[in-house]
């Protein structure tokens, strides 16, 4: 059969062309812009002025390090509730499911806002706690997501089966369904951790401008730097490009995009 | 207990959304100020103008909506048409072209929007191409049209290829073959990622900022950035978002309980 239709393997050229045009070769570019200046010159000292500045640089720690424990606290608070969602009988678990994805149909932006008014109401400080809150906010959905993926389409024979052989619930957890769902939580890990990773302006918003992390940085650079900037933030952004292939790597990409789509 | 703990998450999780649905219907400036129940706001949003500050409430808000609008429509519908092509396209390759281009698609989804944004900034740069409208518009179909890739490919993965040989064979043009037997095949992974590519693109703030220039194009997300860097959010993005939330409350609901009465019809 594949004769038939093998001709029309060509359709996929144009977005082949597409990708090379559109998304190699602007980040080609960001490579070539972060080794020359504004001459087009090659040049290290994008970089030597980035690690000289021991403010930029203590601001990539801080901005990896947020990440993290946005991540760690996606995952603490994430897991729980899918599990809850695939294990409990709900009448309609869809429902449920989509009542953790609906939020994020109103612009998170406008959300950011609205929880700083919240912590203004409450009388609660803006800074590094109102910065976790929103972006644990903002990205718990993408913890839960693969993670309740996992644990649904996990066989239940083998819980009982686990049961059957003298398994307590402790160790039905820890022996059989934790390992079955690691699959779920290296997508949910990668999935929340790039986003925050990478995040800008919402980090303004939660802390009136008092953190500034690594995506602001780079922001910044090409907004108000001007145009002397752009190789310098050019450089931001290749950092950024490694953290982030290094993150994939660590993450299976096939299964966080399927997990994405569904 | 487990069923408490998801109630209380949904409760924090819902907690800002309801606060801004509550005080769409007071009049203050700021959030969170309540000063009477009112549906002037609602009002305000529909005639474009305020009746008690006797100000028109900011044109650019109305035309921020309309670029929002326009910019989803167009890239879904692009991302919509390249993305399918790309997906037959791919199906028909050889496992190694077929694993290769699969990983150039993959790029543009896992790269954070700020990644995108600013190497799709220097692209414009280097080629001399000034930002705008149509820049920001190639951009969305760069982040979009890989998720319909993705929910195309299932379909024709999952379709049994006999059938579009038998219509060849029954004498269908290769032409007639492909509108009446592949594409209603494929039409429910091109819905979805239609509807995919419409919320991706609704909801984009990293990309436009990098690709909209300074010709004063501002789309939902960067007018609401640029507002509340400004200080004060326009109050008539209170009735808008909370409509826009109730809108898709309803579609939802509706086609759940409309999969919920098939699936017990079924199982009668």
């Amino acid at each position: 059969m594949k004769n038939v239709l093998h001709h029309r393997r060509t359709w996929a050229w144009p977005y082949l062309l597409f990708l090379i045009l559109l998304v190699v070769l602007p980040l080609c570019l960001i490579g070539i812009y972060a080794f020359t200046d504004m001459d087009g010159e090659f040049t290290l000292k994008n970089f030597v002025m980035f690690f000289n500045k021991s403010e930029a640089v203590n601001t990539l720690i801080y901005s990896i390090a947020i990440a993290m424990i946005t991540t760690i606290i996606c995952l603490l608070l994430g897991y729980p509730a899918a599990y809850i969602m695939a294990m409990k009988s709900f009448r309609t678990p869809e429902v449920m499911a989509l009542l953790f994805i609906l939020p994020m149909w109103i612009n998170f932006l406008l959300r950011t806002i609205a929880t700083v008014e919240l912590f203004h109401m409450l009388n609660l400080p803006l800074g590094e706690g109102a910065l976790l809150f929103g972006m644990t906010y903002d990205f718990l959905p993408f913890m839960i997501y693969p993670i309740y993926n996992t644990l649904q389409k996990m066989d239940l024979s083998l819980i009982e089966a686990a049961r059957d052989l003298g398994a307590n619930r402790f160790q039905v957890f820890t022996k059989v369904i934790l390992p079955l769902s690691v699959p779920g939580i290296y997508s949910g890990i990668v999935m929340v951790f790039m986003p925050t990773v990478s995040t800008f302006a919402i980090s303004e918003l939660l802390t009136l401008n008092k953190i500034t992390l690594f995506g602001s940085l780079i922001q910044r650079s090409f907004g108000e730097g001007g145009i002397t900037m752009w190789n310098y933030g050019a450089a931001l952004s290749l950092l950024m490009l490694i953290i982030i292939g290094a993150t994939s790597f660590f993450g299976n990409q096939d299964e966080a995009s399927e997990n994405m789509v569904r | 207990m487990g069923r408490g703990y998801l109630y209380l998450l949904l409760f924090v999780l819902y907690a800002p959304i309801v606060l801004i649905i509550i005080f769409s219907f007071t009049q203050s400036k700021v959030l969170g100020n309540w000063t009477g129940f009112t549906f002037s706001l609602y009002q305000n949003l529909f005639t474009g103008y305020d009746l008690n500050a006797n100000v028109r409430v900011d044109p650019n808000l109305y035309r921020a909506i309309g670029y929002t609008g326009l910019i989803a429509v167009a890239a879904a519908a692009i991302s919509t048409f390249l993305g399918t092509l790309a997906a037959i396209g791919i199906y028909n390759m050889n496992a190694r072209h077929r694993k290769g281009m699969m990983f150039l698609n993959s790029i543009p989804m896992i790269n954070p929007d700020i990644l995108t944004g600013i190497s799709l900034f220097l692209l414009f740069v280097f080629l001399g191409i000034s930002r705008g409208l149509a820049t920001v518009l190639i951009a969305h179909v760069v982040f979009c049209t890989p998720y319909v890739v993705l929910s195309v490919m299932p379909r024709l993965t999952q379709m049994n290829p006999n059938i579009y040989e038998a219509a060849l064979d029954l004498g269908a043009t290769p032409m007639q073959a492909l509108r009446k037997v592949l594409l209603p095949e494929l039409r429910p992974g091109m819905i979805s990622g239609f509807i995919l590519s419409l919320t991706l693109s609704i909801d984009d703030f990293g990309v436009t900022f990098f690709t909209k220039g300074s010709g004063g194009l501002e789309t939902l997300s960067t007018f609401i950035y640029a507002d509340a860097r400004k200080g004060g959010l326009t109050p008539e993005l209170r009735p808008l978002f909370s409509l826009i939330f109730l809108t898709i409350l309803v579609l939802l609901i509706i086609t759940n309980v409309r999969a919920y009465r098939l699936k017990n019809k079924l199982n009668q």
